[in-house]
């Protein structure tokens, strides 16, 4: 129950702004008040995620005589580095958020600016990364998810006065202000995020209670741009290749669609209750590329079998389920905009990493929320479950 | 906040829920539903097949000598990935390695383009595996070690271009320079269809492995082939091995022992060629003096007491070795064109010709069942009138009244003639609709005539016994066309004669195509007209005669052995029934035959043989085609009192039975019966004792095959076997 005074007028209540740190134990404390089974799903998908990290690496890297666990260390590294973060943009009001909402914006453009400069570097066909000094790499894309969510979320909650819903300019603004990075990570090119990145617009503008025309026509245009591209060769062959490989694997067993193919044998074999840890024959063997990154699920699916993989899904679904909820108790629309966001965000970069192991989508390289190597998703990652927390602590109604 | 907003959360809800749901079911199918199929796919994955490939049985004539062999070559291959890999697609590639090889461009070209692709040359493209590599030359003489030297010496130049040694077939002619290129027939590359198949069949193929295409490397190509070895190991994505999992040894193909005898093959083609280089060289009467054109020839030696195939050759003919190492297109279209009067063709079971009076062994037996006695006289003129239309004897001769003997030895066409139109009255004349009644149709039927003997060869032809029923079927087949021509005519056909001959039969058939006249009735009794025939179909007709009356299903394999020497199955003789005549009529058919040796028409061909110690039985053809000149057959069957071999030659175009084909069949006995002038030696018979070995060639621990024990002992025993001691001709008649 809220320890807060509910206003005759509903939840348009302003809560005083309160800072963690002091009377953390105390009943209405924001420790208390955290969402604990997000967390506690969260923390279920960085364990089960560091274990199949470990084991789709430590073969490889006995193989050729380096350190098993080098992947693993670094990838709990990057996860104590993202809690840090995460619980940065939990601390801070997310009300005073957005007033920092245009610099994380900008700084995410001239992150994706310099991939494009001689500083950025390819890795795996994408050139989305900048490498840093002593092996580190970021992925600016990555960041620029963040900035997006929050950004936009800015956007379409402004002028709040006596319109409800956002005006036509808003949504034009909006666009313009998506565009942007849109444009810039298609440059890379990246596909993966890039269509990660329209389902956070388009889910963000039609939350936000914009005029239907506007989703329909986003959903129309989404969809003849795709076609477009598709049609007009404005893709480079290999990612075209990418795209059908998930129609025909058996075309190309050797090329595009290897990845689909040794996936789909890998999840295939694992069976009801998989190899066991360390024990799946394909992912031992290195038969499927990628697969600490993007195709990590299929080392979930070999060893853990089918009730490993259904619960890596559960737990996502809890998350999504979890952030839902936070998007329907936000206090105000800026709020619920940021968890809507974050739940676009989510479900469908799990859906389309999933699903392109499953091989029901096409290949395309976006990693799985906390279960994929790699520093920069999993620190925009845990920034957004801090960002969700964030509106869930400052809520002023609970429902239980 | 607006309820829009509420409403559309409820949605996005609703939408990010069903995304899940499908993962979760996609990942039931497949893990749950249908795991264990990807659970083999996945074994599949991680395992490797090293194949060592068996080596191919040989194949052995009656005494064990070679006619398949292999030997070991130099094999140059191009891996045509490497090709595709080139900037101009290998262009430059091939030619340089033509250059090396003394070879056109265009000829690699064709052998490296994979079949069904544009530009691919039926059967000389690659129709194998596309990642297997492509072999494009062999050889162990000098040149090609120097190629191959050269090869080495600038592997830069040749990226993916293999040079190794490899077992590679060897078509050896026993040794004694015998072809028999039909009888062997060739291997090709599998296809992918065939690996499949093979798959599924237990005997597993490799894509780089050769199979038999044609004859005996066809038939037997399942025994031929052995199983190869397999090494199983389990590897890492790298290909990097593992472990090895199991390994089984090749075994080598089992040895076909053929009742072909090498020595016998080879004086069989030596006779049948210079047939056809004597005809060429003789003048034709009928033709103004316009010599031969003897275009194609067969022969067949059976052994009349097995079926056995002793020999079969077919001209024109080619070398069998071309096909080894894989057949250039020049090569290919010179034994499969017309231009090569396809050389490709088995005449002796593929081709089907006209029998003329060699048919005459049948028709009597349809005349006996017609009630006419062979211990009646019968008048022979020259000319005998059959519905209104003269039909001649040879050269018009008239004899008389003669005996039924005496009308087989001079072959009075007439004779036959008589009892053709005497049956065609009998059985109602045109109102007849029906063959069951007819004795000329059931007994060709009987004597295993338009249907196939089932001899141990691929694509046997059946020839064709044209009775009533036949020709209403093929009337009904061709009236259509024929009665456009009946209007149109032939305009296109130069010779005004001849277009106004074929207007009239259009006309006839157009109409009245159906009719069965006594012409017809006629002209099969003489084995004219619509009759065809297979040099091998008259010739086991001749064996069964000889032996009595056994119709053997024709056999080149007399057994399998394994390369240790265990006999793996022996090939008993297989009877496909007996001649529909009775005993007495069988002996008046022997005796009759043997005199057409001695005062018949085979007389010239034997004159001076000593027929008092080895008397022969043969009967002369001259079958008449329309629009070409006359086919000549000899058939035989000897010595008439003890018969061991059936000998039947064709020659088309070839001019008469006697004058072309008799005497290089008398040559064939001379060697097979090991007479010389008057004498006769069987030991210096080609197969000793002038008659085929009983037992089977021996294989020694060192692989050395030898010839069978008996026919060893029987050479080493009867060093030199005085001549046969004389025997009557009187007899043999009664033999």
């Amino acid at each position: 129950m809220s320890a807060y005074p509910q206003t005759p007028y509903g939840g348009s209540a302003r809560v005083p702004p309160r800072r963690i740190g002091w009377a953390a134990l105390d009943r209405d404390a924001p420790l208390r008040r955290l969402d604990w089974v997000l967390l506690a799903a969260v923390v279920g998908l960085l364990v089960v995620g560091s274990l199949l990290v470990w084991s789709a690496t430590r073969q490889a890297a006995i193989d050729s005589g380096g350190d098993p666990q080098a992947y693993l260390k670094k990838h709990v590294l990057n996860i104590f580095i993202g809690t840090g973060l995460g619980v940065c943009a939990a601390m801070f009001d997310y009300r005073t958020l957005r007033m920092y909402a245009p610099i994380v914006y900008g700084l995410s453009i001239v992150g994706l600016l310099v991939v494009l400069s001689p500083l950025g570097a390819t890795i795996r066909g994408s050139h989305s990364w900048i490498l840093l000094p002593g092996g580190f790499s970021l992925q600016p894309s990555e960041f620029a998810k963040v900035a997006l969510v929050v950004g936009l979320a800015m956007l379409l909650s402004e002028k709040r006065d006596a319109e409800d819903s956002p005006r036509d300019t808003d949504v034009l603004l909006v666009l313009v202000g998506a565009a942007v990075p849109l444009a810039l990570i298609m440059l890379q090119p990246d596909l993966g995020t890039a269509l990660v990145v329209s389902s956070i617009v388009i889910g963000m503008i039609a939350v936000s209670g914009a005029r239907i025309r506007w989703v329909v026509g986003l959903l129309l245009a989404a969809a003849v741009v795709a076609f477009a591209v598709v049609q007009a060769g404005l893709l480079d062959d290999y990612q075209v290749k990418r795209l059908t490989a998930f129609v025909n694997p058996g075309d190309d067993p050797g090329g595009a669609a290897y990845n689909v193919s040794q996936g789909v044998i890998a999840i295939g074999g694992g069976g009801l209750d998989g190899h066991g840890l360390f024990h799946g024959p394909q992912t031992q063997g290195g038969f499927v590329p990628e697969q600490q990154t993007d195709f990590i699920f299929t080392t979930a699916g070999e060893e853990l079998g089918f009730r490993g993989g259904i619960l890596l899904i559960a737990l996502l679904g809890l998350i999504l389920w979890r952030a839902c909820r936070i998007a329907w108790h936000a206090d105000d629309l800026f709020g619920r905009l940021v968890a809507v966001g974050v739940v676009c965000w989510f479900s469908f970069q799990a859906f389309e990493n999933i699903g392109m192991t499953l091989g029901i989508m096409p290949v395309t390289g976006v990693p799985l929320p906390f279960v994929s190597y790699g520093g920069s998703s999993m620190f925009a990652n845990l920034v957004a479950i801090g960002l969700l927390q964030n509106v869930h602590v400052r809520r002023s109604l609970l429902p239980d | 906040m607006n309820e829009r907003s509420g409403l559309r959360l409820v949605v996005l809800q609703v939408l990010v829920l069903s995304l899940i749901a499908t993962l979760g079911g996609r990942l039931w199918f497949l893990q749950v539903h249908s795991g264990e199929a990807y659970e083999a796919a996945a074994t599949s994955n991680r395992v490797r097949d090293i194949v060592t490939p068996a080596t191919r049985g040989l194949v052995v004539d009656v005494s064990g000598r070679p006619l398949a062999r292999n030997r070991t070559a130099l094999v140059v291959s191009v891996s045509r990935t490497e090709l595709l890999r080139q900037s101009d697609g290998g262009k430059s590639l091939l030619t340089r390695l033509a250059e090396v090889l003394d070879v056109d461009y265009a000829d690699l070209k064709a052998r490296t383009t994979v079949c069904g692709q544009p530009g691919a040359v039926r059967n000389v493209c690659w129709n194998g595996s596309p990642y297997q590599p492509i072999p494009v030359a062999d050889g162990a003489d000098d040149d090609m070690m120097d190629a191959v030297q050269q090869i080495l010496e600038r592997r830069e130049d040749f990226p993916g271009v293999t040079a190794e040694q490899q077992s590679v077939r060897d078509y050896a002619g026993g040794g004694v320079g015998a072809n028999a290129a039909h009888v062997l027939g060739y291997l090709g590359p599998v296809t992918e269809d065939e690996v499949a198949q093979a798959q599924a069949d237990g005997r597993p193929l490799q894509s780089s492995d050769l199979v038999g295409r044609a004859g005996i490397e066809k038939e037997y190509d399942a025994y031929l082939r052995g199983t190869p070895g397999v090494r199983r190991l389990s590897v890492d994505s790298q290909g990097g091995v593992t472990g090895t999992i199991s390994e089984t040894d090749a075994t080598p193909g089992d040895y076909v022992v053929t009742h072909l005898d090498a020595a016998v093959q080879k004086a069989t083609e030596d006779a049948l060629a210079a047939a056809v280089k004597g005809a060429r060289t003789t003048g034709d009467p009928n033709k103004g003096g316009q010599k031969f054109k003897a275009d194609s020839a067969s022969a067949v030696v059976m052994d009349v007491r097995t079926g056995g195939v002793v020999a079969m050759a077919s001209y024109p003919t080619y070398r069998p070795n071309i096909w080894v190492g894989g057949i250039s297109q020049d090569e290919y279209e010179g034994i499969t064109g017309a231009a090569g009067n396809y050389k490709i063709l088995n005449r002796a079971t593929q081709g089907e010709y006209a029998p003329g009076s060699i048919f005459k062994a049948v028709s009597t037996a349809a005349a006996v069942d017609a009630g006419f006695s062979v211990h009646r006289s019968y008048n022979c003129p020259g000319t005998y009138n059959v519905g209104n239309h003269l039909k001649k004897n040879y050269e018009s001769a008239a004899y008389g009244v003669i005996s039924f003997e005496r009308a087989i030895e001079v072959s009075c066409d007439t004779n036959w003639y008589y009892f053709a139109d005497t049956v065609w009255n009998r059985l109602g004349g045109y109102e007849q609709r029906s063959d069951a009644k007819d004795p000329f149709v059931q007994a060709a039927k009987g004597y295993g005539l338009g249907e196939a003997t089932g001899i141990d060869l691929p694509a046997e032809a059946g020839g064709r016994i044209p009775g009533r029923e036949w020709k209403q079927a093929y009337w009904k087949a061709t009236k259509a066309a024929a009665c456009v021509r009946a209007k149109k005519g032939y305009p296109e056909v130069e010779d005004r004669a001849r277009a106004a001959f074929l207007l009239q039969l259009a006309k006839e058939n157009c109409t009245d195509g159906w009719r069965y006249g006594p012409g017809d009735e006629a002209n099969f009794a003489i084995g004219q007209g619509d009759v065809l025939v297979t040099p091998l179909q008259m010739a086991r007709v001749y064996a069964a005669v000889a032996n009595g009356g056994t119709l053997w299903v024709p056999q080149v394999a007399k057994s399998v052995m394994r390369p240790d020497g265990t006999v793996v199955k022996q090939f008993a003789p297989k009877s496909a029934g007996k001649l529909p005549v009775s005993k007495d009529t069988l002996s008046f058919l022997q005796r009759a035959l043997t005199k057409v040796s001695v005062t018949g028409t085979g007389a010239g061909v034997f004159r001076g043989w000593p027929l008092d110690q080895v008397p022969m039985a043969s009967k002369t053809g001259t079958a008449e085609v329309f629009g070409k000149q006359s086919t000549s057959w000899f058939a035989s069957y000897a010595p008439a009192d003890k018969p061991q071999y059936a000998i039947v030659m064709m020659v088309t175009q070839g001019g008469t039975g006697s004058g072309t084909s008799g005497p290089q069949v008398r040559k064939i006995y001379e060697k097979l019966l090991g007479v010389s002038g008057s004498t006769v030696r069987p030991a210096t018979a080609l197969q000793p004792g002038a008659a085929p070995p009983k037992g089977l060639p021996r294989i020694t621990e060192d692989g050395r095959v030898l010839p069978p024990a008996s026919a060893a002992r029987k050479a080493a025993a009867k060093p030199k076997t005085p001549a046969r001691t004389p025997r009557s001709t009187a007899s043999a008649g009664t033999g």
